[in-house]
């Protein structure tokens, strides 16, 4: 008799077991169709039914973590809640790394966010190509095209792939060095660099008066890449570059070993700050931040992350000046090209009309100007620009108007393996356990399997 | 395996093999494990067989697989100079855990298992790394190593007492070696409390009567403590093994396997290439070499170390 009920219980157990697995598959897959009468059990039932109808939620993953930035981007969301009362928008924000690598998880598991951070080009092209994102040209269009003319047409182009949008840019800007006026001039430097050698010998300068030349989050990778891309551009120009994406031409490519070359001649004068080979960038803008290295290498973001990385929080303010990246003797790129990227959203499949209405909103006019009001976008709507009053920003914004050759970032231009190829390879000149010629050529390798 | 004498007379007393109720008992005892043997099934067995799949093909981890390559991935990790590192490294960390770590887990343990005054304190202290979360044991580790002697603790010591400052992490000769350290910190304690507790199982009339025949302290602990914890150290290597080979949050949080693949395990060079390359084949093929390594040590070891227990008998 006992036994019996050991063994009735045992089996009760275990169906309740199943059971509750089943419950908890069937929130993780809102596809799922509901059974809601047949689900005798609690729990299961519960989660089944769906919560208010018509309440939409919109799913946003933001990286702006400096404090004004974000603070702008809740303020948006609370007001288009406040609009639309039956929208819920939950922000997730993310740190740079964070982000990218929580991204890639849930893009693996097909269940993308609403809408999220991206720099368009090839990683956005990647989840385009798997159908991870949602195609906005519809939308864009719609109206004779009403969203689409607000924007500058090339840096919408970058969250284009075959011609079909799955993004839009909130900012675009390009790459320079951020220089402190102070420290330069305490070096005896009177006028920033315009060309390599002069950069090199004020490096030499900077280096007798003690001070710390080129601020340097080599552990990312990223930063000390943009380095060697801009010697690329300098040296080899649009048609070089395009050549090795086209496979007409190769990494290996003179321009691509002599930039790696010219790169080892500035390393040897060791100008970073002490560690930069682990230290990441964060560590960069706070080094930046705290007036303790002269230049550094970044885009139009810089200013705003050092303020927030410096212990008082207010950066090197009218110290910091800007100047491009400059000419290399004898290279076949023009001195105005540039290379950057911006910031824009991506939209992922699941994105709700709500969503792409939302994004609408961020990317209006005035929500424009409230983010170039806290320095932290070169605008890319037509209005948005007014009130750009910081000099700097100015200058960047009309460098990179003037500029003939725009390149996209090397690492989100090209395919992600190749991307990350590329930051590996440059990094191993930086720590010169790589040669040039071996750096261009795991360049090379990369390039011959992912660029069929 | 054998078990006491006494023990297998309960279990003699009535049913035979064969008979209805035994069958009823395993049919309970089955049921009993089915929840676990399901979720088993699920989030281990099939995920195995899963990335044995995956490892087949060259694919980007969205979608379905289709890409197939066959052994190419296989191949192409064993030609890697970088995948090489990365066992290099996982060795060097094995050697280094067996023959520093452990035995100032020991050390420590033989300390603080005495009644030395305030052990109870320094048993607290040694273990509470081991509580921390890893992330978070690395992000202190980051502060302290910072390379600036003004920020970071190690080289402000290290200038205090007129040396000089090292880029601890930044540094391809020194970066595993300060991995390491942070490692240590952060596992001594946990394998120090396995040793207590094995010390605790030695009965002390052994030691005494080691005593009494006139055994000093370092005899004493060499020839009978020793040899009576041989269980708790064939368990304690075996951890320390299995942990350095899939070690991966700490060197990701620290260095993310840099600079220049210098403190790369295989655990990172397995996550580098199956998210941050989008090469999912190609790391499912490293995870399989890596859980073939896992799988490999263990059958050697157990069978390596199937020497009965001294107290025990197991």
């Amino acid at each position: 008799m006992s036994r019996k009920i050991y063994i009735i219980l045992s089996l009760l157990i275990v169906a309740a077991f199943v059971l509750t697995a089943c419950g908890g598959a069937a929130t993780e897959a809102p596809q799922t169709e509901p059974d809601a009468p047949a689900a005798t059990d609690a729990p299961a039932a519960a989660t089944d039914a769906p919560a208010a109808a018509d309440k939409v939620t919109v799913t946003w993953w933001h990286i702006s973590t400096a404090e004004e930035h974000k603070a702008v981007w809740q303020k948006l969301a609370d007001e288009y809640m406040a609009a639309h009362p039956n929208v819920n928008i939950e922000i997730t924000v993310l740190e740079n790394e964070a982000f990218k690598t929580k991204l890639t998880t849930v893009m693996q598991s097909g269940e993308p966010p609403d809408i999220f951070q991206s720099w368009g080009g090839g990683v956005m092209n990647e989840y385009a190509n798997a159908g991870l994102l949602k195609d906005i040209t519809a939308d864009l269009d719609a109206d004779g095209g009403a969203w689409r003319n607000t924007f500058a047409p090339g840096a919408l182009g970058v969250y284009a792939y075959k011609d079909q949008n799955y993004g839009v840019p909130w900012d675009m800007g390009m790459i320079g060095f951020w220089y402190n006026k102070d420290l330069f001039a305490q070096a005896g430097i009177d006028a920033p660099p315009t060309t390599w050698a002069e950069l090199l010998e004020d490096v030499t300068k900077l280096k007798a008066a003690g001070i710390t030349p080129i601020a340097l989050g080599e552990g990312d990778k990223w930063p000390g890449m943009h380095m060697w891309a801009y010697l690329v551009t300098r040296l080899g120009g649009k048609a070089n570059f395009e050549g090795a994406l086209l496979r007409t031409g190769s990494f290996t490519d003179e321009s691509f070993v002599k930039a790696g070359v010219m790169l080892q001649e500035l390393v040897a004068l060791e100008p970073f700050q002490d560690g930069f080979l682990g230290a990441t960038y964060g560590d960069e803008a706070t080094v930046m931040g705290n007036g303790k290295a002269a230049m550094e290498l970044m885009g139009q973001w810089a200013p705003a992350v050092q303020k927030d990385n410096s212990e008082d929080k207010l950066g090197i303010g009218d110290n910091l000046g800007w100047f491009p990246f400059p000419m290399v003797e004898g290279g076949a790129g023009d001195p105005g090209d540039a290379v950057g990227g911006g910031n824009g959203f991506a939209i992922g499949k699941n994105a709700s009309p709500e969503a792409i209405d939302f994004v609408k909103f961020l990317t209006t006019a005035e929500a424009q100007q409230a983010l170039v009001a806290i320095n932290v976008a070169i605008p890319v709507v037509k209005g948005g620009e007014v009130g750009m009053s910081d000099p700097l920003m100015v200058t960047l914004q009309q460098s990179l108007a003037n500029a003939k050759y725009f390149q996209l970032y090397y690492d989100q231009a090209l395919p992600p393996a190749m991307g990350s190829v590329i930051n590996d390879s440059v990094q191993g000149i930086f720590a010169g356990t790589l040669t040039p010629e071996q750096a261009a050529q795991a360049i090379e390798d990369s390039a011959a399997q992912e660029l069929k | 395996m054998q078990s006491l004498p006494a023990i297998p007379n309960i279990f003699k007393l009535q049913r035979g093999s064969g008979s209805p109720r035994r069958f009823q008992d395993n049919l309970v005892i089955f049921l009993f494990l089915l929840p676990a043997i399901v979720l088993f099934l699920l989030f281990v067995i099939y995920p195995i067989f899963q990335s044995i799949y995956y490892s087949l093909f060259n694919w980007k981890g969205f979608g379905p697989a289709v890409d197939f390559v066959g052994l190419d991935n296989f191949k192409n990790i064993l030609k890697d100079k970088v995948f090489m590192i990365a066992l290099r490294n996982g060795l060097l960390i094995i050697a280094l855990s067996l023959f520093a770590q452990l035995p100032l887990s020991l050390a420590l343990a033989v300390l603080v298992g005495r009644d030395l005054p305030g052990r109870v304190i320094f048993r607290t202290i040694f273990f509470l790394p081991y509580v921390l979360s890893e992330v978070i044991a690395a992000l202190m580790w980051l502060f302290i190593l910072n390379p600036d002697p003004e920020r970071g603790f190690v080289n402000a010591v290290i200038m205090f007492f007129g040396g000089e400052s090292q880029a601890w992490l930044g540094n391809t000769d020194l970066v595993l070696l300060s991995i390491f350290a942070a490692l240590t910190w952060k596992y001594f304690g946990y394998h120090m409390l396995l040793f207590m507790t094995g010390l605790q199982n030695i009965p002390t009339e052994v030691e005494e009567a080691g005593r009494i025949d006139g055994a000093n302290s370092i005899q004493n602990f060499f020839y009978i403590t020793l040899p009576l914890l041989g269980s708790t150290i064939r368990t304690s290597v075996y951890l320390s093994v299995l942990g350095s080979i899939q070690q991966f949050i700490l060197v990701w949080i620290m260095t993310k396997g840099g600079p220049v693949n210098a403190s790369e395990t295989m655990a990172t060079y397995m996550y580098r290439f199956g998210f941050v390359r989008f090469q999912l084949g190609y790391g499912s093929a490293v995870a399989i070499y890596m859980f073939l390594l896992c799988l490999i040590f263990s059958l050697i070891y157990q069978r390596l170390t199937r020497q009965p227990d001294y107290l025990t008998g197991l």
